[in-house]
């Protein structure tokens, strides 16, 4: 997996490309939410777009970062998923866990509110 | 590193993997093959993809603990009437996938693991565990292949 790192404002962009797979993605996903989270970001947006696939350890890193952030009194969103990984999202039903949103600035917008 | 047979003619594979989860990627190569040159649709091809990745981590993270001295075994197989069968056997001290909690229950939605076992079950027709010969785990992954990829 590969990420670039992008901040608007107080919001940390993370666009992710590739896998979020065991052994690979799943890990470097923690540790650059942990980076941003360190660097003093508390909103953290996660940009899908390029990501094909996403396996039960990487839904695993997800979930836990989102609980973390999410005690800390941070927040974690969904941009831009794919239609397999919404379906992905669907069947484990954590879609009702995330704020998930098409466009970037109704999801910047929506740290805000 | 991975010992790899190929049986073109009979649309089967069989690999003998070392427990590192880069062979995962090897194995999902090998049946991403099998299923394209069979024409096999391409949304099929992704889950049942996605399923065997799941077995296959369970076989090297939970089944052999990630030891690289023991190996994963793999068989896959297209058979005349589009079915495909992957067969995967650990060499670890078994499972039971009974003691598997329901990962969409409300109280498991934020649970960390465990959901390896629910994708191979939603994205396969058959998901079914039994003790290995040598006493690991042996998983048979089943699809029905009945629709086929429009050219």
């Amino acid at each position: 997996m590969k990420t670039k790192v992008r901040d608007v404002g107080d919001v940390r962009i993370l666009d992710l490309e590739g896998k979020i797979t065991i052994g690979a993605g799943d890990v470097e996903l923690r540790q650059r939410i942990e980076e941003s989270v360190g660097a003093g970001y508390n909103k953290i947006l996660l940009n899908f777009g390029g990501v094909s696939h996403i396996d039960s350890s990487g839904i695993g890193e997800l979930v836990g970062c989102y609980t973390t952030l999410s005690r800390r009194g941070g927040k974690m969103k969904l941009l831009n998923l794919t239609q397999k990984i919404t379906d992905i999202l669907h069947v484990t039903q954590l879609i009702t866990v995330f704020d998930v949103y098409d466009a970037e600035p109704e999801a910047l917008t929506s740290f805000n509110t | 590193m991975a010992v790899l047979y190929f049986a073109r003619m009979t649309r089967a594979a069989q690999l003998q993997l070392l427990s590192l989860y880069e062979n995962i990627e090897l194995v999902e190569r090998v049946l991403s093959e099998m299923c394209h040159s069979e024409q096999i649709a391409e949304e099929t091809c992704y889950w049942v993809g996605m399923a065997v990745r799941e077995a296959l981590a369970n076989a090297i993270k939970h089944g052999n603990k990630l030891n690289p001295d023991k190996r994963v075994f793999v068989e896959v197989r297209l058979d005349p009437q589009q079915e495909l069968e992957v067969v995967i056997e650990d060499e670890g001290d078994g499972f039971n996938p009974e003691a598997v909690a329901d990962p969409t229950d409300p109280s498991n939605l934020l649970r960390s693991s465990g959901r390896g076992v629910f994708y191979m079950r939603q994205f396969m027709d058959e998901v079914h565990f039994s003790p290995a010969e040598q006493g690991g785990t042996r998983l048979r992954l089943r699809k029905s292949l009945t629709t086929r990829r429009s050219e």
